[in-house]
Parts: C-alpha cells; structure tokens; sequence
C-alpha cells in the first residue's frame, strides 16, 4: 500500500494566479476567492487552487486532468519551472520555494529530470549527445557520461541510432531519447509531463510497458500527469484527480473506480473497463470459509478479469479467494461480478 | 503670416547653433584626435599587416588558399573552380592588387564586425532593457547616409584605412547584430524549458542550446555583413581607403566606362563567391533539419 511510503515530495496550500499583477491579490486569494470571480473581475486566471498533497516515494503517482485542470502547471512547480504565487513545495525536508537560483540549479541536477510531451530534445545534437545533455549540465566527466549514455541508450532499445538526429526518428523513439535522457541523470523523482500523449495508441503502450518494467528495477518517485484514465489506471500507484485546479481525489485506482468523490470523478471513469482495473479482493464477500461444491480458485489479486475469465472456463458460478498463503479470505458469486462491472 | 512657410528659426540663429555644434566638435577633435587616433593604432597595424599580407603570398599560393577555404567550407567543386576561374580572370585583367587589397579590408570588417556584433546580439537577446536602446542606435547606423557620418570620421582620424574601416563596420555591423539577437530569440521554447529543467546554468544555456540553435540566423547575419561591407568599398574610397573602390571612384570622375565596369564586375565576383561559399556554410552546419532520412 502507498500509504506506508513515505511522502518524497509535499505540496502545501499551493495556489497559482497567472497574470500581471498576480501578487497584489494574494489576500484574496487567502479570504478564498473563487476562480470564476477571479476571472471576470480581475482578468487573472487561478491555475491552481490551494493544492495539498503528498506524493510518496518509489512509486509512480499520476496527476491527472483534462487540458485547463492545471496539471502541467502543478508539475512544473516540482522544480519550480514556475514560481508559486503562495504555498510551498518541499522535497526531501527543503523548501523548493525559497531556494536561491544556485541552489535550485543544483537541486534541479540532483534530484529531478524530466520527460516531456513534446520530447524537447536538442535537435543540433545526436540521440547520445542527448541522452549525456543532464549529465554535461551537471559538468561530469566525459567518460561517465559515453559510459550511462551508452547504457542507457541500450535499455530504452536504440542500440544502432547513437548517431542520428532527433529529427531521423519516429516520435515513439525520441521519447525513448528523452526517457534515456532523463534516466541517465539518476535523479530521485522522474518528472514525466504528458509523456506519452503524443504517441499514437500501439507505441503509447508500449513506452507504458517500458516504465513500468524499468520502475522495478529503479524505484524512482515517478510524477506522471496525464490526461488519460486508462493511462493512469494501467501505471499509476496512486492517482490525484485536478479539476479547474482543484484537487478532487486521491486514491489508489480502485478507491477511485469504487468510491468516487464527486459527479466529475463519476463521469470521468464512467467508460473505463473495470474489470481490468478492480480485484479479486474489493469486490468479494469476505468470509474464511466457504463450502460451495463447484467453486474456482482465484487469488485476492486477481483482476476481476482473470476471475471472471477463471469462471467462465470451469463453468462454475462461484469463486473461493485466496491471500498468498493459500488462506480462503472470501467469495464471489456472479451477481457479484454483474454488480461490479455495471456499477 | 502664411499656412505655406513653416514659422522656421530665424536665419542667424540656425546659423548660431551650427556654428556652435561645429566648434565644439572642433575643439573636441583638437583635444583628443590624437589619443583617439592612438587608440585605434593596433587596428591599423592589424589593417596593415592583414594587406601585405596578401599582397606579398605568390598569387598561385594566394589562389590554392583561396580555393581550399572556399572548397572546405563549401565542400563544392563548382565554387572552388569558380573561385580559381574568377581569381586568374581578375588577375589577367590587371586588377590583382586591387582586389587583394580589398579582399584585406572586407577580411578585417568581418573580423571585428563578429567580434562585436555577436556579443552585442547576445546581450540584446537576454535584455530588453539592452534592446531598446540598442535597436534605434542600429535603425541610425544603417539609414544615416554613410556620408554624413564621414565628416566627423573623418575629422576626428584624418582620411585613410581607419575612417575607412570604421566608416564600413558602421553600415556593416547592423545586420550580425539583430540577426544574432533575433536568432536567439527564437530558440524554441520548449528547448528552453527543458534546459532549465535539467539545471543548466545561463552560460551553458547559452554555449549549449542557444548559440547552436541560433547559428543558422547568425551566419545569415554574417553573410549580410560581407555584403554589406562590400557595398561600402566605392565610398570607403572616397577617404583613402585603396582596393576595387579607387578605380571605380577614378572612373565616375573621369568618365572610363570600362574601368568602372571591371572593376565593379570584381567587386561583384567577391561578393558572389563570399555569398555562395558562407551560405554553403551555413547550410551544411545545419544537417541535422534535413531530418527525416529514417522516416
């Protein structure tokens, strides 16, 4: 469970005003003014909205939002892209917010790399000179960065294209370029904007498929906005809903599918296919016996796909769950499994 | 009082404020000509030792550097043959001194005109406070008319190659300047962003990301200013500046149509082949927006 973490990086009452005089309306922004009055009243846009959350360690936290929620804009105060109007973002027990410029340049180069949705690469350069952009910034020796560029080009699978420019590969692979760029850092929080979005569906998947086996091995603290729930559901061990820059819900995938918190969370998983995302374990009675003659065994985290999936090819209406030592801990029926995906 | 005369100063007094502008550029000049003039001697050693330079290589070595400059930035067989082809035509014509020389003079411009007209756009672009004051300076040295900045040039220096040269970097420096500036100033944000996310600090901004990115606009600076300076040798003349110009200049007075002709043709052979070998150049240092080879 994510909860046992510990928070990597805390976001307190973060707000954001864009606009020219952003400052001077700061006291309203105390007294709670909403977006709208800010809107029409002041022409200032509130991006976002007296943001507190904590994002946990080793593990990949996905922000997610339509376009206008203010996603991007939260991630880019991770490392402080952009300067919050109030509010503090602390990482590792230190302030992000009142670093001085040298200190923030060092913390950048240490702690943080990030990915981005259009791939940002330096067109003047090759894919390895690209992937050795963060470690040159952080004045390294050239022969440590050809080594981790060289490694890392090999995991992210460009073997063969060292040599080329960003502008002779596919969008699919210049992301891989910016992903070996940021991995090469060996940074604390991977930063990943959009990353996948612009890929078409297939390549998408497979960049997805990428993270996660890398994340294994790694154990960064991954930051991953998007915009799409399937995206967040399939990587994300924890998901934060912003809406118009407020954060609605933060929760695991299933307390999110189960227990939505508003209309706008409801309507945003409405078509999401449940039955990959919700367990074996959420949706069963719970019971440590069970003496139904027929029944199939499925673990407790099984998707509700493999059980379903386990039931229909034994013909039997019931499933026994089981926890990892083969202990029974509940059941499921068919009405059960009805109930779950039509809720 | 009429609508069709401008109420103007009265005549004396326009008289007066000449007269008191002329002075004290007078006394300005008798004052610190001399320490001005030393100032800008190593600049004339350097003019100096750049045209004896040229002038005294044996003309088939002179030709061979030419063509292999032309030929290494270029990579082009064509332009290196056209370069050798142009070189013996100007030199069987009796105009080899001349073009050397000036060949010496535009070499110095480009020279200094990169010197200061790259750090200059480099500050432009990273203050606007620097833009605004230095883009109207820049407006005046290209629209005055190069006339009206030789009198004091030449006041202050006396005629020869340094008014000539300075009189040439003021309407050549412009174009290096806005177009370095400009350049830098288009460097994709996103890059940008990305740059700052990985904790580059400005001068590896600077020497990493935005003088690569810029470079291709740059180098159309420079390849202006060459054209530019080149366009100044007939007036550049005017103050004692030998080269293609005294011909040309000895030709409008006396009316030699045909000298005037080749000569004006030489100074056209050097701007095509400075032209076509700096954009040459300037393409090939940009081949990775040819892109796409892959796809």
């Amino acid at each position: 469970m994510t909860d046992t973490k510990n928070a990597k990086i805390k976001i307190e009452n973060l707000s954001k005003i864009f606009g020219p005089k952003a400052h001077a309306l700061i006291p309203l922004l105390e007294q709670g003014i909403d977006r709208q009055t800010l809107q029409e009243k002041h022409k200032h846009v509130l991006a976002l909205d007296n943001i507190n959350i904590d994002l946990a360690e080793h593990s990949i936290e996905v922000i997610m939002g339509l376009s206008g929620s203010g996603k991007s804009t939260l991630i880019r105060h991770i490392n402080r892209l952009i300067d919050p109007t109030i509010g503090n973002v602390i990482i590792d027990g230190e302030n992000v917010c009142t670093m001085s410029d040298k200190a923030l340049r060092e913390f950048r180069q240490a702690k943080t790399a990030m990915v981005f949705q259009n791939f940002s690469l330096l067109p003047h350069r090759t894919v390895i000179d690209n992937i050795g952009f963060g470690l040159q910034m952080q004045k390294k020796n050239a022969k440590l960065i050809r080594e981790r560029s060289y490694y890392w080009l090999e995991r992210v699978g460009l073997k063969g294209f060292e040599h080329n420019y960003p502008a002779q590969l596919s969008g699919g692979m210049q992301q891989r370029v910016g992903l070996a760029r940021a991995l090469a850092c060996d940074a604390d929080i991977l930063m990943m904007d959009e990353a996948f979005s612009a890929l078409d569906p297939l390549i998408r998947s497979d960049m997805q498929d990428i993270l996660l086996e890398l994340q294994q091995e790694i154990q960064k603290t991954i930051v991953f906005i998007t915009h799409d729930l399937d995206e967040a559901l399939k990587i994300g061990d924890s998901i934060a809903i912003l809406n118009q820059g407020k954060l609605i819900q933060k929760g695991s995938a299933e307390q999110i599918l189960l227990h939505p918190a508003d209309d706008y969370v409801c309507r945003f998983v409405a078509d999401v296919n449940r039955t990959t995302v919700l367990k074996a374990r959420s949706i069963m009675k719970v019971q440590s016996q069970s003496n139904v003659a027929d029944a199939v065994v499925v673990q407790q985290d099984d998707t509700l796909k493999e059980v379903l999936h386990s039931m229909l090819s034994a013909d039997s209406f019931n499933a026994i769950v089981k926890d990892a030592k083969g202990q029974c801990v509940g059941c499921i029926d068919s009405d059960m499994v009805a109930a779950a995906v039509n809720s | 009082m009429s609508w069709s005369e401008f109420p103007s100063m009265s005549r004396s007094d326009l008289r007066e404020l000449r007269k008191s502008i002329d002075e004290s550029f007078r006394s300005f000049t008798i004052e610190y000509g001399d320490s001005l003039e030393a100032f800008f001697d190593p600049l004339l050693d350097f003019l100096i030792f750049s045209e004896r330079l040229l002038l005294n290589t044996p003309w088939p070595l002179m030709i061979a550097i030419c063509a292999g400059l032309a030929f290494s930035a270029s990579r082009s067989w064509k332009i290196a043959v056209g370069v050798i082809v142009a070189f013996m035509v100007i030199g069987y014509l009796g105009m080899w001194a001349d073009t050397m020389r000036t060949l010496s003079i535009i070499t110095v411009c480009t020279i200094v005109a990169i010197a200061i007209g790259i750090p200059l756009g480099v500050l432009m672009a990273r203050s606007n406070k620097v833009q605004a004051v230095v883009s109207p300076i820049l407006d005046v040295m290209q629209t005055m008319p190069s006339f009206v900045y030789l009198i004091p040039v030449v006041m202050l220096l006396g005629i020869g190659k340094v008014p000539g040269l300075i009189a040439v970097i003021i309407y050549a420096l412009p174009p290096v300047v806005r177009l370095t500036n400009l350049g830098i100033r288009e460097v994709d944000s996103d890059v940008i962003e990305a740059a700052d996310a990985y904790g580059s600090s400005s001068w590896q901004k600077l020497v990493h990301v935005q003088m690569p990115l810029a470079l291709p606009s740059i180098f159309a600076g420079i390849n202006q200013t060459i054209m530019m300076s080149l366009s100044m040798v007939v007036i550049a003349s005017m103050i004692g500046v030998k080269g293609l110009g005294q011909p040309v200049l000895k030709a409008i007075t006396n009316q030699y149509f045909a000298m005037g002709l080749l000569n004006g043709f030489a100074i056209v052979a050097l701007a095509i082949i400075f032209d076509r070998v700096s954009q040459r150049y300037g393409l090939r240092i940009q081949k990775h927006r040819q892109g796409d080879s892959n796809d």
